[in-house]
């Protein structure tokens, strides 16, 4: 889960805009739901019904604007992470989304070049080291390469870990 | 260099400094910490730290209110497991089931003041805002974070300014006000910045009506939102303080709560560097209405057309207010509902509800056919209370239409002010309350 892994390929599944929290991973089983694998299985439920089934560890989610508006459940990201899904690529991120990402060790990057031109079903090569993403029909996007903060939390697998690596000091 | 945004100064002071820059991340300490019904969740993340005690119970705020009373065994048991876990770490600020919704309850009790940060495992943290303070969401990670070490990172978000000035007009809101804001500017328009309302109409805006606005900012994309102190503002924390440490109007200690909350204001600078204005004229307003299902899909009541409803929803911690439930019994006052259609009313404290009560209101609103809830967040996130069946239609004075937030994905959500959603509720169709007979 960790970032150390700079350069990685994957399948991408691509959204629209605002999408939300609740169909990320819908409400009404935030406090009910616990097991890993049921929290995996409701990931997208109300956007995309076709995706918990047939998501595979290393796919990439690409998306519009304000990927992971409204609530803060962190249910929201730690159901993409444990459907397998690498990285999401987005427009642009709500921002408790975007924190909540990174503090559970899941890579999302700003890249609108991106966006536009990834194919849903096409698989992409994201290099960290160059901050590039290469679309499997040649045409590659640029992003702003992750400050030092975000690497040093995505490093150690998240907000949790990297605390207990500083208490450990 | 300028001068300093209320964000600038409130995340400086917070994290030991004089000034900060925007777009600086600094480790900020909160005053408050809160969290609700995903208590117990946060608490298992906390333990993998291996502490036994947190770092600063006096400054945690807990709440249950995301589902109560319990609509099943696994959430009792999760408010069982928050209660064992506030008793160990002798948490002061627990409120239980029935008080309230969070935002409301620690409003009410002044848990958070002006100036102060709070950070909470809720989206709409930034309410806080309207007394004031900088409020702003996160995520259960790092709350524990926060119960471990008592700091988080933040970054200093820019600042968009927003300013509405005039008279409104007979029956528009401070939710037509965010409604219409958002529909502007999109539910992205206001993504990693910190807003700040300015104004007459703002000032001149009741207490109840002012919290609509830093609230409902989460549905713009917004860090935190604020409304810069005054005096009705002074009055409410004073007061309220005041009888809670059984201080006497007019004493010597009250004098001394008062300048102590008076020196705690922060104040934006008038050479702060501002990312973006907005300005509006109160004259310009009407009621809106957010078609389903977005909270940016905005249009004027006036323009929206036939829709017609089978459920209506007034309460949270938007709209759940006793000026909301003031609005929605004067229009039932002597009406029914609509044949078929469900009414649901939940006030947002037992404050609230207690008002309710004494004012005659609760008698209005069995009369008229509508079910008052326990107050608490209700149906706005689908945990139960007034779940729609699929295809259904919701008029609601909440704050989210989103596919699905109800409880059920193929029911649509139109967001309004709570008195449009009364009228609605007796017209069984989306109306203007001033247009009903």
């Amino acid at each position: 889960m960790a970032c150390t892994d700079r350069r990685f390929t994957g399948r991408i599944w691509k959204y629209g805009d605002n999408v939300n929290t609740d169909i990320i991973f819908p409400g009404k089983y935030t406090y009910t739901l616990k097991a890993p694998e049921e929290i995996a299985a409701h990931a997208l439920e109300d956007l995309d019904p076709g995706f918990a089934a047939n998501v595979q560890p290393g796919d990439l989610v690409v998306a519009g604007r304000n990927w992971g508006c409204g609530s803060s459940r962190e249910q929201a990201v730690s159901c993409l992470v444990l459907a397998g899904v690498r990285a999401v690529i987005a427009r642009s991120f709500s921002r408790i989304w975007y924190r909540n990402a990174l503090n559970n060790g899941l890579l999302a990057l700003e890249c609108p070049a991106f966006v536009d031109l990834a194919v849903a079903g096409d698989t992409a090569t994201v290099m960290l080291d160059e901050a590039r993403i290469a679309a499997s029909n040649g045409r590659t996007a640029t992003f702003q390469p992750l400050s030092d903060d975000v690497l040093r939390i995505l490093d150690a697998g998240g907000l949790i870990p990297y605390i207990k690596q500083q208490m450990a000091v | 260099m300028s001068g300093q945004t209320f964000a600038q100064k409130a995340l400086a002071r917070a994290s030991g400094r004089d000034t900060c820059a925007v777009g600086e991340i600094l480790d900020v300490e909160p005053d408050v910490v809160l969290s609700h019904d995903n208590t117990a969740a946060i608490r298992r993340i906390w333990e993998e730290f291996g502490q036994e005690r947190v770092k600063h119970p006096g400054r945690m705020a807990v709440t249950l209110d995301h589902a109560v009373p319990a609509p099943s065994a696994v959430h009792a048991q999760n408010h069982r497991e928050i209660r064992e876990f506030v008793g160990e770490q002798g948490i002061v600020h627990f409120f239980e089931a029935g008080r309230g919704i969070c935002h409301q309850v620690l409003s009410e009790e002044v848990v958070v003041r002006p100036g102060q940060v709070i950070l909470g495992a809720d989206s709409h943290t930034p309410h806080f805002g309207w007394l004031g303070a900088f409020g702003a969401g996160i995520g259960r990670s790092e709350v524990a974070a926060l119960w471990a070490q008592g700091q988080l990172w933040l970054k200093v978000p820019a600042t968009m300014r927003i300013h509405l000035n005039g008279t409104m007009p007979e029956g528009v809101t401070a939710k037509d006000f965010a409604l219409r804001i958002i529909g502007d500017m999109g539910a992205d328009g206001g993504l990693y910045r910190s807003i700040e309302f300015t104004g007459d109409t703002i000032h001149a805006m009741t207490l109840d009506s002012r919290m609509v606005l830093p609230n409902m900012m989460a549905e713009f994309g917004a860090k935190n939102a604020v409304i810069c102190p005054d005096e009705p503002v002074l009055t409410w924390c004073l007061e309220r303080l005041a009888m809670r440490q059984g201080i006497e109007a007019g004493s010597s200690a009250w004098a001394d709560l008062a300048d102590v909350l008076r020196k705690g204001c922060l104040y934006p600078d008038a050479d702060c560097e501002l990312e973006a204005e907005l300005r509006y004229a109160a004259e310009d307003l009407e009621p809106y209405i957010a078609r389903p299902h977005s909270v940016d899909d905005v249009v004027p009541l006036s323009e929206l057309g036939q829709v017609n409803v089978d459920a209506a929803f007034i309460g949270t911690c938007t709209n759940g207010r006793l000026e909301d439930m003031s609005a929605a019994a004067n229009i039932l006052s002597d009406r029914r509902l609509a044949p078929g259609l469900s009414l649901v009313i939940i006030p947002a404290s037992s404050q609230v509800l207690e008002a309710c009560i004494e004012l005659g209101y609760a008698e209005t609103f069995a009369r008229a056919g509508a079910m008052l809830g326990v107050p608490g967040c209700g149906p706005c996130m689908g945990n139960h209370f007034g779940v729609p069946a699929p295809g259904e239609t919701v008029i609601s004075s909440a704050n989210r239409n989103f596919r699905g937030r109800m409880g059920t994905p193929s029911a649509g959500i139109y967001l309004s002010s709570p008195a449009v959603v009364a009228a609605s509720a007796v017209a069984g169709r989306i109306v203007d309350p001033r247009e009903l007979d």
